[in-house]
């Protein structure tokens, strides 16, 4: 084996992985975590409350989604939509993937509200929406921060998938400069370490996040 | 009314009218039925057969060319505005305030003001000597504390029949009596009807104007509470008195 680390690139490089970084890597996580979210929570309520055939049908394309590898996924939203710009892709993909681990997510979150505070909601004779975005959806979030948390955290970590469809995120920004100067494992070394301090911080914030939020103040 | 789980029959061949303010306690064992009935008028439950009229309207079902059809939706929800419930465990909704809890259904049910909804809620916090609690939440007050807010947002809905859930089942002995008080004050200042299911045989009698025993989902014996606590005809009502109340015949004996 032959290793051999040369200061001067690693300080050349980092630069360039940090806007990778900042410009790719993040913006992806951020926005594909606010989709995932979202569309989780209106899975995770579509499969509970509308009649059974929409509940199925959406079971299945979750199933199916859950099924298939992100890289698969990607590659196949990149040639079906040819005209879409890559980033674009990447984000729409990631945060749909996630969306199904994050509707399973929820769905425990709501099941883990007692029935008698769906007692108390027909009591006050409550509406729906009222039932849902009052007292059943606050309740869940609690319980499903952290495991939410640890997804966007998941996903942070799939981002390098991104490299599959051209997309220059901090990895692939990494290997470019790596083929450019023939000098692949400071890049590639940095990369990781970026990944690491920004996800060990984020995982301690969600532990802390977790003990927080206890119900009272 | 025939209510079943599986196998099971909890309420048989039942048929009771309660009259506007009405103040009426079921008694009886546990696994006799009481709650069952309470929870069906809420339409927490749903039975497998017979109706239920609230001021004349089927509640839940109705007859129609001799089937027994279930009402829409928006029928129940209208109807069941004019019923409220007063629960065992409390169910307050924790993520909310005490304020939050009680002017939750004035505001988004009734299409109350917040401003006048807040301000029917103060004097409900007042009624039940919690002013001070408004902006508490939940699970910071203590379980009589828990239910005299209950109590309060069940009264922020002006019902007209208030069903109370052996509503001091699960408190401290010592806090069960603040509870009661403020109950009977709600008992003799309104004439909301009232069905209750308790084991306060003293509550029963101060509160009530009738008194029905059940056994096995049945009726077996209705009297007013003098009648009913003081000279009950069946022997089974004699039996469950004497075990709730203590047995005078054996202590006087000894």
């Amino acid at each position: 084996m032959n290793v051999v680390w040369e200061w001067d690139k690693a300080f050349e490089v980092l630069p360039v992985l940090l806007s990778g970084f900042f410009q790719v890597t993040l913006l992806v996580t951020v926005l594909s975590t606010v989709i995932a979210a979202v569309l989780g929570l209106v899975i995770a309520i579509v499969r509970r409350s509308a009649p059974r055939p929409i509940g199925r049908v959406v079971g299945f394309v979750v199933d199916f989604i859950r099924m298939t590898p992100i890289v698969v996924q990607l590659l196949f939203a990149y040639y079906a939509f040819l005209n879409v710009s890559p980033i674009v892709i990447g984000i729409a993909v990631f945060g749909i993937h996630y969306s199904t681990y994050m509707a399973e997510v929820y769905r425990a979150g709501i099941d883990s509200v007692p029935e008698s505070q769906w007692e108390a909601t027909t009591a006050l004779s409550m509406s729906r929406y009222r039932i849902w975005t009052a007292v059943v959806v606050p309740q869940a979030l609690r319980a499903t921060a952290p495991a939410l948390g640890n997804y966007a955290i998941s996903m942070f970590k799939d981002t390098p998938f991104l490299l599959t469809i051209g997309v220059v995120e901090m990895v692939q920004a990494g290997l470019i400069f790596g083929g450019n100067n023939f000098k692949y494992l400071e890049a590639i070394t940095i990369a990781g370490v970026i990944f690491l301090l920004a996800s060990y911080p984020t995982s301690l914030l969600i532990g802390r996040l977790e003990k927080r939020l206890a119900f009272s103040n | 009314m025939e209510k079943r789980y599986g196998d099971n029959v909890v309420l048989r061949g039942l048929n009771f009218d309660v009259a506007k303010g009405d103040r009426v306690t079921l008694i009886g064992p546990s696994g006799s039925g009481k709650t069952t009935i309470l929870r069906l008028v809420m339409t927490l439950e749903e039975a497998e057969g017979g109706y239920i009229f609230v001021d004349g309207e089927p509640l839940t079902h109705e007859e129609r060319g001799g089937a027994r059809v279930e009402m829409k939706g928006s029928h129940k929800h209208r109807l069941r505005q004019r019923i409220g419930m007063v629960f065992q465990q409390f169910n307050l909704f924790p993520n909310m305030t005490v304020m939050q809890n009680i002017i939750e259904a004035p505001v988004h049910v009734l299409g109350m003001s917040k401003k006048a909804a807040i301000a029917k809620a103060e004097g409900l916090l007042e009624q039940v000597g919690l002013a001070d609690k408004a902006h508490s939440h939940p699970l910071e007050l203590s379980g009589g504390q828990q239910q005299r807010v209950a109590i309060a947002r069940a009264l922020a809905m002006d019902p007209e029949i208030l069903l109370l859930d052996e509503v001091t089942s699960a408190l401290d002995p010592e806090i069960v009596g603040e509870v009661l008080g403020i109950l009977r004050h709600i008992a003799e200042t309104t004439d909301i009807t009232m069905l209750i299911v308790t084991h306060e045989m003293q509550f029963a009698r101060d509160v009530s104007n009738r008194v029905l025993m059940f056994d096995g989902g049945r009726i077996i014996e209705e009297a007013t509470p003098e009648v009913m606590f003081s000279n009950p005809q069946h022997e089974r009502t004699q039996s469950f008195l004497q075990a709730v109340l203590g047995n005078p015949m054996v202590e006087a004996a000894e």
